[in-house]
């Protein structure tokens, strides 16, 4: 290691800033995952007969599944599935009528993360509002400008709530893009899931704000299973944020989520995440398991589902938003930004699977390994017999920091069509001494150089990201990247 | 300006630079030339303070402070500018962005209010007109893509935007044509004035009848030689190294 990777090595490590606890009244089930649990979590969310199926079926297949652990690109201790609790809400959560009614302690958190749970203008004279549902471990604490929406039809809640409310919309496209035994942690999500945001858009409307959901993991040796459905009718639109954080804390902790999108005849769904999960600490202790399936479906002719993601944190990553581009002329798009510092690992990517004719879908996904940290990109293609005159574009690039941590990049190409046409970039490239240096002489510190040069590499997934989230993503980017090598 | 006494540096136990002198004054140009090998990298490198050179003996001085004991971008900060030999590209960073942040790091350092977004710009068509830059390239990623002329010309645009107190010039005219050659001295000469001095390093005579040096010097094995005013280049011109050395 030369000189300046020494004088690097010593800055200290960027402190990841959201690693308190809160101190609220919880609810909590036994560890453990049986039978008697998944019962007890659909009790506990009174939930009608068909749901309490929908989890015990998923659970039966669950235990007769393996989990997946010979293909993936990562190293993890065994989960002890037993040690685990499945299910704890913040006390005394009942009807709230207005922000009075929620727990200070709660209140305080999400002030805390700077997440705003009034409804407000946020610049002035411009109505230019996020509708925010807040999730506390398992739990939805408060959802936004729900009024506000329901007056042009569009359905905003936690799931808990559109199980009550629109049980016909939650029937009839749950499991539909993602089914429970569509692999193991879906499995085990659908068995157990918590909560997490439905959203219907009704037809010909555009959605007025951006809908966004938070989460954050509080309680000790809980795991989170939260789950989405985004439904957008014919000719809708919505931008959805997730973003997400999570204590300081030495156990790993499992976050098995599912999100599914449908877009039908000429919607289109924009999903963004910036997932910054405590990524464990500069050894590699701690952090969260973030073993996610996200999938949407191009379901009628026309439509457009794109996937943004800049991931930051977790100790593990392991997802795939995919699309499935069934409708004629749909499209899918992937752009991401995946950092790992430390000793993190990423084993990430997109499908997008073509069905219809002439669809399209683009793959933009920058790795950054830092570290000691493991970084693949694994990405499928499909093109089935039939996808007439179908496109795709990748570019997968991968950014090293450093001379221990490692890039892999995984792509799997499946044409059964003739008329199709595939095209696949890669690159891999350091950030080289001559240009900190070069930075340096300007008057530019080493620190900001590197935010700089990334910045600059990530600029073509950050500029899809609306623009508050943009603006975090921009600095959640320097902080993750703190005290790594140039 | 600066004051250089008795340095002596090497690189990975090699010593290459074997004692040197040198006196700048303030507005003051001076050129040393030697030839390869001679040292001219070495003491631009540490100068601006590579880590990769060690510094084995002698004193600097940049207006009174130990510029030795300061890092790279606190050099730059102090006002000591490096225009490189062989700029290095930087994708996905653009020239204005690169010098916004760098503005912006030396004004807080010296305690001067942020450059505002209105002035900055009008900072940079200012600057591009004075060093003659392409409107076009000011927007592209730092020296992506540019020619071996642009390279050079965005040196000196850089430093028309830095202002800095000392200018070195490391073999700026390397790689050049006649016309892209005057173009760069015209835009360095632009930018003289009493307060701020310049070492143009440099193998040739030519680019010296462009720059006009008061001072020249010949740097031969890691010592200076010889010193002496503008005529000392066309005697080397002349006779070569190896007879002044």
């Amino acid at each position: 290691m030369n000189e300046q990777d020494e004088i690097l090595e010593k800055q200290i490590g960027g402190e990841y800033k959201y690693g308190w606890s809160s101190d609220i009244e919880m609810d909590t089930a036994p560890k453990g995952l049986s039978e008697e649990i998944v019962r007890f979590i659909s009790k506990k969310k009174n939930e009608p007969e068909w749901l309490l199926e929908f989890r015990l079926k998923a659970y039966r297949n669950w235990l007769k599944m393996e989990e997946p652990k010979h293909w993936a690109h990562l190293d993890y201790p065994k989960i002890d599935f037993q040690n685990i609790i499945y299910y704890a809400a913040p006390k005394a959560r009942k009807e709230l009528k207005s922000l009075d009614e929620v727990d200070p302690e709660l209140l305080r958190t999400f002030e805390k993360l700077g997440i705003s749970l009034e409804e407000q203008k946020r610049l002035s004279g411009v109505e230019s509002r996020i509708a925010v549902d807040a999730v506390i471990d398992s739990v939805s604490v408060k959802t936004t400008f729900k009024e506000t929406l329901a007056e042009k039809g569009i359905i905003f809640c936690s799931f808990s709530d559109a199980v009550q409310e629109h049980p016909e919309l939650i029937k009839r496209y749950m499991g539909s893009v993602v089914p429970s035994n569509d692999n193991y942690y879906a499995a085990l999500n659908s068995a157990v899931f918590s909560d997490g945001s439905f959203c219907y858009i009704p037809k010909g409307v555009r959605c007025p704000m951006e809908l966004s959901t938070y989460f954050r993991i509080n309680a000790i040796g809980t795991g989170q299973f939260e789950r989405t459905l985004i439904v957008a009718d014919e000719g809708a639109y919505v931008s959805y944020l997730e973003g997400c954080t999570a204590p300081m804390r030495d156990e790993n902790q499992l976050h098995a989520a599912i999100v599914e999108i449908v877009a039908h005849a000429k919607a289109e769904v924009k999903y963004s995440t910036v997932q910054n999960w405590y990524p464990g600490d500069v050894n590699g202790k701690g952090g969260i398991y973030n073993f996610v399936t996200k999938r949407g479906i191009c379901f009628g002719d026309d439509a457009k589902i794109s996937w943004t993601q800049v991931e930051t944190g977790s100790a593990i990553t392991w997802k795939y938003p995919s699309v499935i581009l069934k409708g004629n002329n749909s499209v899918g798009e992937f752009y991401s930004v995946a950092v790992t510092n430390n000793m993190q690992q990423a084993d990430t990517g997109t499908k997008m699977i073509h069905i219809g004719r002439n669809t399209r879908s683009t793959i933009v996904s920058k790795g950054i390994s830092a570290g000691k940290s493991n970084n693949s990109y694994r990405g499928l293609v499909r093109i089935m017999k039939g996808a007439a005159g179908a496109r795709n574009h990748s570019q997968c690039d991968s950014l090293l920091m450093g001379d221990r941590c490692g890039a892999h990049t995984f792509p799997y190409i499946e044409i059964k069509d003739k008329s199709a046409i595939v095209e696949h970039e890669a690159t891999t490239s350091k950030i080289g001494e001559d240009q900190l240096f070069y930075c340096n002489q300007r008057g530019i510190s080493t620190e900001k150089a590197i935010g700089l040069i990334v910045n600059g590499y990530c600029k073509e997934v950050l500029n899809q990201l609306p623009m508050e989230f943009a603006v975090e993503a921009q600095k959640l980017l320097a902080v993750s990247l703190e005290g790594s090598v140039g | 300006m600066l004051s250089i006494k008795n340095l002596k540096a090497g690189i990975e136990g090699k010593e290459i630079l074997k004692g040197i002198d040198l006196e700048i004054g303030a507005g003051e140009v001076h050129a040393i030339m030697g030839p390869n090998g001679s040292g001219k990298s070495t003491l631009s490198s540490v100068l601006a303070g590579r880590t990769d050179y060690e510094v084995t003996e002698g004193e600097v001085l940049f207006n009174g402070k130990n510029l030795l004991e300061l890092n790279p971008e606190e050099r730059a900060r102090e006002g000591l500018f490096l225009a490189f030999q062989y700029p290095v590209e930087i994708p996905g960073v653009s020239t204005i962005n690169f010098l916004k942040t760098a503005i912006a790091e030396i004004r807080e350092y010296r305690g001067l209010p942020a450059l505002e977004a209105k002035d900055f710009l009008k900072l940079v068509k200012e600057k591009q007109a004075l060093v003659e830059l392409k409107g076009s390239l000011v927007n592209r990623a730092v020296n992506e893509g540019f020619s071996g002329g642009e390279k050079k010309r965005n040196e000196v645009f850089q430093m028309a935007m830095l202002e800095p107190a000392l200018a070195i010039l490391d073999e700026t005219d390397s790689g050049l044509d006649i016309d892209a050659l005057k173009i760069v001295a015209n835009g360095v000469n632009k930018l003289r004035s009493p307060k701020r001095s310049f070492v143009v390093i440099t193998h040739y005579q030519r680019l010296l009848d462009y720059i006009v040096p008061d001072f020249v010097h010949v740097l031969y094995e890691g010592r200076i030689v010889k010193s002496g005013g503008k005529e000392l280049a066309m005697e080397l011109e002349k006779k070569g190294y190896g007879e002044l050395a």
